[in-house]
């Protein structure tokens, strides 16, 4: 694939960078032969309809695939700047995920009170320090756009959220352990219109420091959140290209049918 | 493109019906000054006031379909291919309407130049050859969006710069006309108005077949000269 034409004038870093990347479920290749550049402090959309492996794409990064016996990762995905691969079989997937955060497409909120939620990832890292644990709470909070409305109920179980703060603490609970990459899968499908914007502008303000990858179904969001779109079809990446390009004039045919609802 | 269908019939249907009442509305004003040239060569005053009094057709269309447009944008937010088409559309209509307004324009002189009478007849023929251009070039830039042909909306591109030509060509004769016989003056200044109307035409259907090669091949060839056009 050769890289994407743009418009834009910056350079473009690289954060992360899929090479040959093949998965399989057992005998089922769900990926076949992936690669990939995610470029640094920019969004990227990974688009594709059901089965086509865009999820199972997002969850190699953070090695999320290994909870289940029988799963093989081949290829590489390379982290930047220190060119680690994380699929190693000596990287310990827990360090993998201090640095690559994950959100999910219903909030899952551990059953704790919202300052636990957000302290439990600097308290698996080893942080002691009660001050310095507050101080990070409250910054992750205020990062993910949710300090203001939970302030005053620090200590109040997270349940007693709605649907669209409880997916900010997610986030918050991401952020708190400074990643360098977040990985949203369909994070606003189980929320209303109000709540998808402003996980939407919370996005855009995000990308200032951190890499985003993120699965949707929703292609208006994609165009809408991000500054790549790849467009995925039974485990291959069919095409990779600047946002604005791949919406308006695609290269390939089957981008077109997919995205001009042609598909199927 | 050879698009196959949407999985929604609907959505086929909707863009349908809009692409064939842009080519039914390019015909109508492909009609409109085709008359106002008739009435012009003839004289006949009566053509005159139906070209004239039809064009409120012409807008009725642009409105329709620009609604059509907007409602299409709303419900299926188009993208890739069918954003260009209506993207392209809106345009489209736009520059057809403005064809109108041009043929209303040519059919109010004409009514003028006759009603006035008088014996001076300046070259009414060449007139008449310029405007035969100008109807091939927006039949021909019609048929191209019909059968999505970027090719043919390049060598439609390419035939303005003849139509401009012709007018200059026009505008010398007339002002030797006027020198010559101060008479002539009144008629020949209309017949000027009209020469520029036709020469409108043709920039008219050239827009259309620049956005005939963006629906196609995605690029805008717009103010870009010919290099592009051939890349």
């Amino acid at each position: 694939m050769s890289a994407p034409e743009t418009h834009m004038m910056e350079v473009l870093a690289t954060k992360a960078e899929a090479r040959s990347l093949s998965f399989y479920y057992g005998d089922f290749r769900a990926l076949q032969g992936i690669s990939m550049t995610v470029h640094e402090r920019k969004v990227t959309a990974l688009i594709g309809p059901s089965g086509c492996g865009k999820s199972t794409f997002l969850r190699c990064f953070n090695r999320m695939h290994d909870l289940y016996p029988g799963n093989r990762y081949e290829g590489e995905i390379l982290l930047q700047p220190d060119n680690t691969n994380l699929l190693a079989p000596g990287v310990d997937p827990i360090e993998v995920r201090m640095r690559i955060g994950m959100v999910f497409q219903k909030p899952n909120p551990f059953p704790k009170t919202v300052f636990e939620n957000v302290a439990y990832g600097l308290r698996v890292r080893g942080e002691g320090s009660r001050r310095r644990i507050e101080e990070k709470v409250e910054q992750a909070l205020q990062d993910a756009a949710l300090w203001e409305e939970v302030k005053d109920r620090l200590h109040q179980p997270a349940y007693n959220l709605s649907g669209g703060q409880q997916q900010r603490l997610c986030i918050a609970r991401a952020l708190a352990t400074d990643p360098e990459l977040l990985l949203f899968d369909e994070p606003t499908s189980a929320l209303d219109p109000i709540a998808t914007a402003s996980i939407e502008e919370l996005m855009h303000d995000l990308k200032e420091r951190v890499t985003i990858l993120i699965v949707t179904h929703n292609m208006q969001q994609a165009a809408r959140v991000s500054d790549f779109t790849a467009y995925m079809y039974l485990g291959d990446l069919i095409e990779f290209g600047v946002t604005d390009e791949l919406f308006i004039k695609p290269k390939m045919k089957q981008t077109e049918d997919y995205i001009t609802g042609r598909f199927g | 493109m050879g698009m196959s269908d949407h999985a929604s019939k609907q959505y086929d249907l909707d863009l349908d019906s809009i692409r064939s009442r842009v080519l039914a509305m390019g015909g109508l004003v492909e009609a409109q000054i085709r008359r106002a040239i008739d009435a012009l060569s003839t004289g006949d005053l009566a053509l005159s006031m139906e070209v004239i009094e039809a064009d409120h057709k012409v807008n009725a269309m642009e409105v329709a379909l620009d609604e059509d447009c907007s409602q299409l944008i709303v419900r299926r937010q188009p993208a890739a291919g069918d954003l260009r088409m209506i993207f392209a559309i809106m345009k489209t209509v736009t520059d057809l309407e403005r064809i109108g307004d041009e043929a209303q324009k040519v059919a109010r002189m004409a009514k003028n130049i006759h009603e006035r009478g008088g014996p001076q007849a300046p070259p009414v023929v060449e007139v008449r050859h310029a405007a035969e251009a100008a109807i091939s070039m927006l039949r021909r830039t019609l048929d191209c969006f019909a059968r999505l042909d970027a090719e043919g909306a390049a060598e439609v591109i390419c035939d303005d710069a003849g139509i401009d030509t012709e007018f200059r060509s026009i505008l010398r004769q007339l002002i030797t006309y006027m020198m010559e016989d101060p008479r002539t003056i009144s008629t020949s200044l209309e017949i000027v108005w009209i020469a520029k109307a036709i020469e409108r035409i043709g920039d008219h259907a050239k827009n259309m077949a620049e956005y005939v090669i963006y629906i196609v091949k995605g690029t805008d060839v717009r103010h870009t000269g010919m290099t592009k056009l051939e890349a």
